[in-house]
């Protein structure tokens, strides 16, 4: 007599991922479809995925998913998000996607407070285009574009999106986790809850940042890379909840329906 | 509705739009067409489930668009000239995903920042799909206070039965004029065709997706020609013109927006000199009008296209005619307004010099 303890989440698709050996959007789309299931939203949850490795993440999520033009993901989702306010409405973007060519749209998004959650997946680097400079490289970090390493007085220094977005009103709760521990890789879907609870609560934009190993544009093998998220990555970018106001939201949301 | 009201030409698009079901707009400020945004944010305000957004900048206005399309909305955005650029992206997008949408471009002096006079710099852009790819948008080119009404309605109707982005192609005169107008009845949305595409979520049907990404060129191939077989079918069942005293014209003057206001104006003046000259204007731009010039030109040779531009539409006449006839130009770009006298001296004197009063 076998027990199946380990099996496919319900709402990702029979397909293989095409995500090269050691990426984090395999983890972190496995958790994404835990946590659709585990809160019971698959019926009314809609996806939007980025220009970049993640694009076909439609091919991967068995729920409703419209795909954004690069950087405009949370444009996109403000728009659906607002003619269907009881549907659950998410985002899940790059690091060149939201904090270079989307910087923008998204810091209006958390301003407005648009009641959407953002999937914010960091490696440092343009994937799919092959290993340029991201607003997120590291200072010194090697690159296609930054072959002596990124110099911060040439290049800019890795850019803080997810501290920006903190000091916005609209923002309500905004996490940085990694998924390069068994550890980590635990925080990461409980931050994923909380996001998406605070959402299906209406209290406003959420955001959770999540550090993740890109071993092929690294150059690292496998191991290496989740060596260097400990040993680097978090040393400019530190794990931590960068803003949690969901407590002080549902008070003043109680306090308003009983005034009313 | 049959009460007759005096309307902004701005506020005849925002009302209508309204009342055609559009229940999301999304704006940026820019002049001269910030009448419509404004109205917008009071007619979205006065519906229960209509949305007004002011954009933090063009491109996200249009994916805001794009986004309330997804979910099933008749969605607008509007803008001028060089917002309009901006918005290309979004445009391109929208054609390939096969979403409806309604796009006012209500056009400015050119290019660069040029001005905020009335201008026909806009029409290669709206009429060659404007963005990058491969595809077109539905062009709508109204005249008149009562026509930017109808043409509104259509627009939200071409946008849902073609599923694809419609424009409608006008300047700062056709949205600061004051004109008598019928505003058509308000539509029941639930007379509007299904929208089976729509992104609403997962419940009791399969999951679906929106995509613009076609990887395997075989299937990027096949989605063109799906995209061209739609672009046939519009240019057969909407192309459109107003033909002005065309029955016993020797020459025809093609222009069309304000462009086509003026030659009116200017025809009739030539009219009572006696000289015989009528008018085409095309309201669908894009997809142009070429049958009913191929028709004229069974009668007569001579065509004065007119553009407040240094002439783009004149090229759309060129490849109507394939060679039927002589096609003069005259334009005057930049924000520069022509009265219809000085209309009427371009037509006299060509008139002349083809010595058409002799036939």
């Amino acid at each position: 007599m076998t027990t199946k303890v380990f099996k496919r989440p319900k709402y990702l698709k029979d397909a293989i991922f095409h995500y090269c050996p050691g990426c984090g959007h395999s983890i972190i789309h496995r958790l994404l479809a835990e946590v659709v299931e585990e809160l019971d939203i698959g019926e009314r949850v809609i996806g939007v995925p980025p220009a970049g490795c993640a694009v076909l993440a439609y091919f991967y999520f068995d729920f409703d998913m419209g795909e954004a033009p690069h950087g405009r993901g949370a444009a996109v989702a403000t728009g659906i998000k607002r003619i269907l306010p009881n549907n659950i409405v998410f985002t899940y973007q790059g690091d060149g996607d939201i904090a270079a060519i989307g910087t923008a749209e998204t810091i209006h998004a958390a301003n407005r407070g648009e009641n959407v959650t953002v999937i914010f997946v960091n490696n440092g680097v343009y994937g799919m285009t092959g290993g340029q400079m991201a607003p997120t490289t590291l200072a010194g970090q090697n690159s296609t574009t930054t072959p002596g390493g990124r110099d911060v007085l040439r290049d800019g220094a890795p850019i803080d999106l997810s501290q920006m977005l903190a000091i916005t009103k609209g923002s309500v709760y905004i996490e940085r986790t990694a998924v390069n521990s068994p550890k980590n890789i635990r925080r990461t879907k409980k931050a994923l809850t909380k996001a998406f609870k605070a959402q299906m609560d209406g209290l406003g934009f959420t955001l959770v940042e999540i550090l993740s190993p890109c071993p092929t544009n690294w150059k690292l093998s496998s191991l290496d890379s989740l060596k260097w998220i400990d040993d680097h990555v978090t040393k400019t970018f530190p794990l931590k909840v960068i803003k949690d106001e969901i407590e002080n939201r549902s008070n003043l949301a109680t306090e308003a329906i009983n005034q009313t | 509705m049959t009460e007759k009201l005096l309307m902004r030409g701005s506020h005849v698009i925002g009302e209508t739009a309204a009342l055609s079901g559009c229940r999301f707009y999304a704006g940026y400020p820019i002049t001269p067409q910030n009448e419509l945004t404004e109205y917008m944010a009071g007619a979205m305000d006065k519906l229960d489930n209509g949305t007004f957004i002011q954009a933090e900048s063009e491109i996200a206005a249009i994916n805001m668009v794009i986004g309330a399309s997804m979910a099933g909305a008749r969605a607008m955005t509007s803008s001028s000239s060089p917002g309009i650029s901006l918005k290309q992206e979004g445009i391109s997008y929208l054609a390939a995903f096969e979403l409806p949408a309604v796009i006012i471009n209500t056009m400015r002096g050119g290019p660069g920042l040029g001005n905020i006079a009335p201008a026909q710099g806009d029409y290669f852009q709206a009429t060659r799909g404007g963005g990058h790819g491969d595809y077109r948008t539905i062009v709508l080119a109204p005249a008149s206070g009562q026509e930017l009404a109808g043409l509104t309605r259509a627009a939200f109707d071409y946008a849902d039965k073609y599923r694809i982005p419609v424009m409608l192609l006008g300047d700062g005169m056709m949205g600061q004029m004051m004109e008598p107008v019928e505003l058509p009845d308000p539509l029941d949305l639930d007379t509007l065709p299904p929208r089976p595409w729509k992104l609403d979520g997962a419940k009791g049907r399969p999951s679906q997706f929106i995509r613009s990404l076609f990887l395997d060129t075989t299937v990027e191939e096949d989605h063109n020609w799906k995209l061209n077989r739609k672009h046939q079918n519009i240019t057969r069942d909407i192309s459109k013109a107003e033909l002005f005293e065309t029955k016993d014209a020797k020459m025809v003057i093609i222009a069309y927006g304000t462009a086509a206001r003026i030659a009116k104006g200017a025809i009739k003046k030539v009219r009572e000199m006696g000289l015989k000259v009528g008018l085409i204007r095309p309201i669908t731009l894009w997809p142009f009008p070429s049958q009913e010039l191929i028709e004229i030109s069974r009668h007569l040779r001579d065509f004065l296209v007119f553009e407040m531009s240094t002439g783009q539409m004149v090229e759309d006449v060129r490849l109507a005619l394939e060679g039927r006839g002589n096609i003069h130009f005259y334009g005057r770009p930049g924000g520069i307004i022509s009265t219809p006298d000085e209309i009427s001296k371009v037509i006299i004197s060509l008139y002349h010099r083809q010595h058409l009063e002799e036939d």
